[in-house]
């Protein structure tokens, strides 16, 4: 009876899970996997359709009465790359009809013209001609004839699914790439906007957290960021940034503070000079980091917000009895209760922001300096439309994010066992 | 000690008096005042001076008279020592002003003598200077999104500071830019699309996951604990390396450039969060009631349906209302599967726009209204709900 119930309870248990799984599967583990096919592949964007014979209908009247005309099919090979196997031609013509000097490729047989074009190889093209004639000699309708659409097929190979692989990609990503200088830039960006978040964010939480009027309104406002389309938000930081009539601009000139336009997220360095030492920061990244920074420190706010209103309050008091300062008390009641916090955002953001494209992607492309890996799988694979190299770039990401993850667990994991 | 305390309080107070009126001021030069200097030193000694003889008064006279006489004397100051300036920008000194010297209510030379006060007054101060600066830091560009949408480009490029709406305009004038982006740039369509791929995506999500979520929760089936850990590390996995496998296939499946192909993406990228939203709360659902559901005769379909469903309501309004958010702000794939604008979503057609060197920023700005308003709206609503959504969903973005 039990063992019936629960053979019951599993069958259940895998129809509720399998569409979700099967979804999920498809959509995102299969092409995980497929980048790593893709990868090994010399594939363009232009090579993923599969080749397909075509033919376009053109029909002109060649007797005077309009009994005869001529049909044209300006035939051709769909790729420029690929050849396609036996062709084969249909095309269906009214009744009284009859082809005139048919081409020896094809017959006529009860109406129709059944033609075997044999293997087009790659960019091929012909005109075929066709002569036909009305038995009766009456005149056809070239619209009839025109709005019968020819029927082709043909054997080709998916460019996608062929056996011959390379390494090319990889080498390429390795070797001409300035590899190193994107993996820094990434690491920059990811390292400074993730630390950046979090400090933000537990600043704001610790405002948020202190008896003020209107701190729920304070909470959703610091949330804003966060919600908004990313589109809408980087073309207002766009706009507000440009050189030459953006409103941050124009305000410091304004105000004095600077003499001529800076332009944040186009220039690649600046050079900045600091107690007589002077150095090169990379403006147009730190800008983007800036922004990334806005835009993700509600996250962690948030988190850091909900965590420091669930620590007892009595804590607290017990710290005033003992004659506490407040910064006394931050360092050895706050900080300890929201570290555990801070380790799983520091993990996440860190991941998150390693991925991240839009933003970058919106506010400058990828230029001037902030070229990062997934920017990079976008350059290499739509820009260039190189296919087999943007993947070979994510399958880089994939592998560096697996070994986040892998550092992540084994610290995590022995933190666990010694507490 | 005393004098320590004294002169951080006097520094630390006038510094945040000085950044509050530094703001008033930029935003008062966004209105069309032509200021050209910040007069930081001048602002700086004014409010020492005013905080000193705050101190010194103490307790001596009546708070609300002290306060009002205070604020008015150092107005007067500002307007005599400062660049010529209308009188609504006085006004506005004086009422900040106030609101500064109210702010030191509970200091005193008495209270200048307490443990630790140098330090409560930096974290006081600190804090006061915080809420401004995230306001003002958060606000700002979605004022500049606003009002840039209200005016014209040739103003804009003549005086890029002066944001002022000049309401004696009729309405069609100021709405203008919003009549020409739903016009001549189709963006009633793009509404449509982008609502309906975001409630597609919310409803069938909602579909998939909710029996999943329950099965996770509640039934035993071997695999499950691989799942319930697969679906963290999944929501792990970026959009941008799924991409060119997607693009290729859906390329020859010609799924691109359709609505369904964007909702089949969404669901599958929002439903691990979904799942584990959902199972969260379903586990903490009473199984006692279930029971009495099993007694009654229903089979899964219906325990889920007439029992699990209306328990859970609140929690499936905040899976609905994050995922709904997901799909409408989303970019990434609409960037690539978009080519014609047939099939534009909101966030698309206002990439497409910008791609055009000529369009004018007021119709940039006034699609992003557009986009970012209702996810606004849903938010200040619904915060409650989204705000536990986003906590419980935790790790996606």
């Amino acid at each position: 009876m039990s063992v019936s119930l629960s053979k019951l309870e599993k069958r259940t248990a895998y129809t509720l899970v399998l569409p979700a799984v099967l979804l999920v599967f498809a959509i995102v583990l299969f092409p995980i996997f497929a980048n790593v096919w893709i990868s090994f592949k010399d594939i363009e964007l232009k090579d993923i359709r599969i080749p397909e014979p075509r033919a376009k209908k053109i029909v002109k009247s060649i007797s005077e009465n309009e009994s005869e005309l001529k049909v044209i099919y300006k035939l051709r090979n769909s790729s420029l790359i690929q050849e396609i196997r036996n062709v084969q031609f249909q095309d269906k013509f009214p009744k009284n009809i009859s082809p005139i000097d048919l081409d020896p490729r094809c017959n006529f047989k009860s109406k129709k013209i059944i033609c075997d074009f044999g293997n087009w190889e790659a960019k091929y093209r012909e005109n075929f001609e066709i002569i036909i004639k009305n038995t009766n000699d009456e005149r056809i309708d070239k619209k009839i004839i025109k709005s019968r659409k020819p029927i082709l097929s043909g054997t080709a190979n998916n460019p996608l699914l062929t056996t011959n692989f390379t390494l090319k990609n990889f080498k390429k990503v390795f070797y001409e790439n300035n590899f190193v200088e994107l993996l820094l830039t990434t690491f920059y960006f990811t390292f400074f906007g993730t630390v950046g978040a979090i400090i933000f964010g537990i600043l704001a939480a610790q405002l948020v957290n202190q008896n003020i009027r209107g701190r729920t309104y304070m909470r959703g406002i610091l949330l804003f960021p966060y919600v908004g389309p990313v589109v809408a938000l980087a073309y207002t930081w766009t706009l507000l940034l440009d050189p030459n009539s953006g409103t941050l601009n124009a305000l410091l000139v304004n105000f004095n503070i600077i003499e001529t336009p800076i332009n944040l997220l186009g220039q690649k360095y600046i050079t900045l000079s600091i107690l007589g030492f002077e150095f090169k920061l990379r403006l147009a990244l730190t800008t983007v980091i800036f922004f990334e920074i806005w835009r993700y420190f509600p996250l962690a706010f948030l988190f850091i917000l909900a965590r420091l209103q669930a620590i007892p309050q009595s804590l607290y008091e017990a710290a005033e009895v003992d004659g506490a300062s407040p910064t006394q008390k931050f360092i050895h009641i706050t900080l300890p209760q929201i570290t555990a916090i801070i380790s799983i955002l520091f993990m996440i953001r860190f991941i998150w922001n390693f991925n991240k494209f839009e933003d970058i992607f919106l506010l400058t492309g990828g230029a001037s300096g902030t070229r990062t890996l997934p920017i990079n799988v976008y350059q290499q694979g739509f820009a260039v439309s190189d296919i087999g190299m943007g993947s070979a770039v994510s399958i880089v990401i994939v592998m560096l994010l697996l070994s986040f993850m892998f550092i992540y667990f084994r610290l995590v994991g022995k933190k666990a066992n010694e507490d | 000690m005393k004098i320590k305390s004294l002169i951080i309080f006097l520094v630390i107070s006038s510094f945040f008096l000085t950044c509050i009126l530094s703001i008033w001021k930029i935003m008062s030069t966004l209105q069309g005042l032509s200021f050209t200097n910040l007069n930081i030193t001048l602002v700086f000694s004014i409010g020492i001076f005013l905080s000193l003889l705050f101190v010194i008064i103490g307790n001596k006279i009546n708070h609300l008279i002290k306060i009002f006489g205070l604020s008015f004397l150092f107005s007067i100051l500002y307007f005599y020592l400062n660049e010529a300036s209308p009188y609504w920008y006085i006004l506005g000194v004086f009422l900040i002003t106030l609101f500064f010297t109210n702010k030191l209510k509970k200091y005193s030379i008495q209270s200048l003598k307490e443990d630790f006060i140098s330090e409560k007054i930096i974290f006081d101060f600190i804090t006061l200077f915080g809420i401004v600066f995230f306001a003002f830091v958060i606000l700002f560009p979605f004022y500049i999104m606003l009002v840039t949408s209200f005016k014209t480009q040739i103003a804009l490029l003549v005086n890029p500071l002066d944001f002022s709406l000049d309401f004696s305009k009729n309405l069609t004038e100021l709405f203008k830019s919003y009549f020409v982006i739903f016009d001549t740039y189709n963006f009633t369509r793009y509404i449509l699309i982008s609502s309906a791929v975001s409630i597609g995506t919310v409803i069938v999500t909602l579909l998939f996951a909710i029996p999943a979520a329950y099965a996770v929760a509640r039934l035993n089936f071997f695999g499950k604990n691989f799942l319930s850990t697969s679906i963290l590390i999944i929501y792990m996995f970026p959009a941008i390396v799924l991409v060119i496998p997607l693009y290729t296939v859906f390329s020859q499946l010609g799924l691109r450039n359709s609505i369904f192909g964007l909702l089949i993406v969404y669901t599958a990228t929002t439903l691990p969060v979904a799942i584990y939203m959902l199972q969260g709360y379903f586990k903490s659902i009473p199984k006692e009631i279930e029971d009495a559901g099993i007694m009654d005769g229903q089979n899964w379909f219906g325990i889920i349906l007439k029992i699990i469903i209306p328990l859970s309501l609140p929690a499936i309004a905040s899976v609905a209302l994050y995922v709904f958010m997901i799909a409408w702000n989303e970019f990434l794939f609409s960037l690539m599967f978009l080519d014609s604008p047939k099939s534009f979503t909101l966030s698309r057609a206002i990439q497409y726009l910008s791609g055009d060197a000529e369009t004018p920023r007021q119709y940039l700005m006034a699609g992003s209204v557009v986009v970012t308003l209702p996810v606004l709206f849903i938010f200040i609503y619904f915060e409650k709900y989204l705000v536990s959504g986003l906590t419980a969903g935790s790790v996606k973005e």
